[in-house]
């Protein structure tokens, strides 16, 4: 089977308030900058074009379809999208060359939060007939799950607050982050209580822009004459939408999905977690069965700037910059949809060299 | 037995147009009809949208364009559409006005329904200004000119001054 390799990848700076800026304009700045990173002038260049966002975010009806001005897409061109986050987008696409329709793909996410109330917009997403009708905010859910994590002894509250720290401090280093700062475990203790047991800062912000990504196979990668990151496995699992029916301590579906990955294979040097609230960071790095030679989020990870619909993407983007900095060698990049990490796929990232010792 | 339940759901949002868009109706809450250039194929689209749909380039360069256009396509409404002023039967026309490439919809009046064609040159009739807003309905609708229809292939083409684009 031919080998699938991120050859570019580039995300807007996470704002709070994106102002004017429609969802064309959110895009396009991306889409020249991955163009750019391989030399190629449009969508055109490539075999296949994917994307993946919420028109119920910014409340404008097919503003999916809108994104398609961003793109050059006269003369047509084969082009696809999901209402999920774009790492499913890279799901799709990857798809797409493995069945030898495609030999190139450009993958977008956009998201444009800031004109609803997020929080309430995704409770939308829950089951038609029981909990959506109730407006179940995605924080509150966030805290039952975090409530039973604490009362069954599984975490600290300390815990959480550690995690936020590292997120906080790890962002210094990130350009593009919303939120970032030199906080203490201790200080984000003293905190108050938001929507108990969580606290403001174990919640990712709301924040606007996009992130795009050029996936080939290796032999396009190489005729292009770039540097790549082999995607050597990738999977995701879903849970059931009944919250009851779960065990929201644990997170199943990330384990299957990094068995059916490969992530175990090697030794992970990165892993870049898509955990919108602080003790979820956890849940997934314990069902990754992550210990102390990984390194955990060092972009920040969604604590520090959450681009719905994006940040899945950009997880897996982030673990493609370590790998060609050579800051790693090998890497997880994990996206979630859905309440309390319902839905979660998991990407393992390798190095050509890595990849290659992997063969023989 | 229940057969059915509401389930009402209010979503509160803060609209934005866009940054170019926002320009656009920005000129029109001063009367003026504008569209916007691609740096890369010189088509202007009113309204603009961003970029140009065709070459995935952002479009910058503003055009001011006349009120004057031609129609390019049109249907004659003759059913009542829920929550709309406008009593039937009424055109709405796909429009090119002079100066850009790109076609918008907008009602046309004060001509015989039945001998609005394609090619036909029309004009602006614009709202009192005290009325003006950040809105298309600033220009109230389009109505025939007196002057001699445009051919097929060159819809699209003509500039601000009457000349070829």
């Amino acid at each position: 089977m031919q080998k699938i390799a991120i050859v570019a990848y580039n995300q807007s700076k996470c704002l709070a308030n994106a102002g004017g800026s429609n969802e064309v304009e959110l895009i396009m700045p991306q889409l020249r900058a991955v163009f750019g990173q391989v030399g190629l002038n449009n969508s055109q260049d490539v075999d296949f074009v994917c994307s993946g966002s919420c028109d119920y975010l910014q409340g404008a009806a097919f503003a999916f379809v809108s994104g398609v001005d961003a793109l050059g897409a006269v003369p047509p061109i084969k082009e696809s999208h999901v209402e999920m986050d774009a790492a499913w987008a890279l799901y799709e696409s990857m798809l797409k060359i493995r069945m030898g329709q495609a030999e190139s793909a450009l993958i977008y996410g956009f998201g444009k939060s800031s004109p609803g109330e997020l929080p309430i917009v995704l409770s939308q997403q829950l089951d038609p007939y029981y909990l959506a009708p109730q407006w179940v905010d995605t924080v509150s859910l966030a805290a039952m799950q975090a409530r039973l994590m604490l009362d069954s002894g599984a975490i600290s509250e300390r815990d959480m607050a550690e995690v936020v720290a590292r997120s906080r401090n790890n962002a210094m280093g990130n350009s593009l982050a919303q939120l970032a700062s030199t906080v203490t475990a201790d200080e984000l203790l003293a905190e108050e209580s938001y929507v108990s047991p969580l606290r403001k800062s174990d919640c990712c912000p709301i924040s606007d822009g996009a992130s795009a990504m050029i996936i080939c196979t290796v032999g396009k990668a190489e005729e292009w004459g770039v540097p790549y990151a082999i995607i050597s496995g990738i999977d995701h699992r879903i849970e059931t939408h009944n919250l009851a029916m779960r065990d929201l301590t644990d997170s199943v579906s990330t384990r299957q999905a990094a068995a059916a990955a490969g992530a175990g294979q090697g030794p992970i040097d990165v892993a870049e977690l898509y955990a919108p609230f602080s003790h979820q960071e956890i849940i997934l790095s314990r069902a990754l069965g992550l210990g102390a030679e990984t390194d955990i989020n060092p972009s920040g990870g969604v604590l520090a700037g959450n681009l719905m619909m994006a940040s899945g993407l950009s997880r897996i983007g982030e673990v493609f910059n370590r790998i060609i900095s050579g800051d790693a060698q090998r890497g997880i990049g994990h996206a979630t949809s859905g309440p309390c990490l319902q839905h979660n796929l998991v990407a393992v990232l390798e190095s050509e060299q890595c990849s290659a010792r992997g063969n023989t | 037995m229940i057969t059915d339940i509401k389930t009402p759901v209010y979503l509160q949002y803060k609209f934005t147009a866009g940054n170019s868009q926002a320009r656009f109706l920005a000129q029109l809450k001063r009367g003026i009809l504008t569209g916007q250039r691609c740096p890369s194929c010189a088509k202007v689209y009113c309204p603009p949208r961003g970029s140009c749909a065709a070459c995935g380039v952002g479009t910058e360069e503003e055009v001011k364009l006349s009120g004057k256009a031609t129609v390019q396509s049109f249907t004659i409404v003759a059913i009542p559409i829920p929550g709309n002023p406008i009593k039937p039967p009424f055109i709405i026309a796909n429009l090119v006005p002079d100066g850009a490439n790109i076609s918008f919809i907008h009602l046309m009046s004060e001509c015989v329904n039945e001998e609005v064609h394609i090619g036909q040159r029309v004009e602006a009739i614009w709202a009192p200004e005290e009325e003006w807003d950040y809105a298309m309905s600033n220009i109230r609708y389009f109505k025939p000119l007196d002057e001699p229809d445009v051919a097929v292939e060159d819809i699209g083409h003509i500039g601000v001054d009457g000349e070829g684009i």
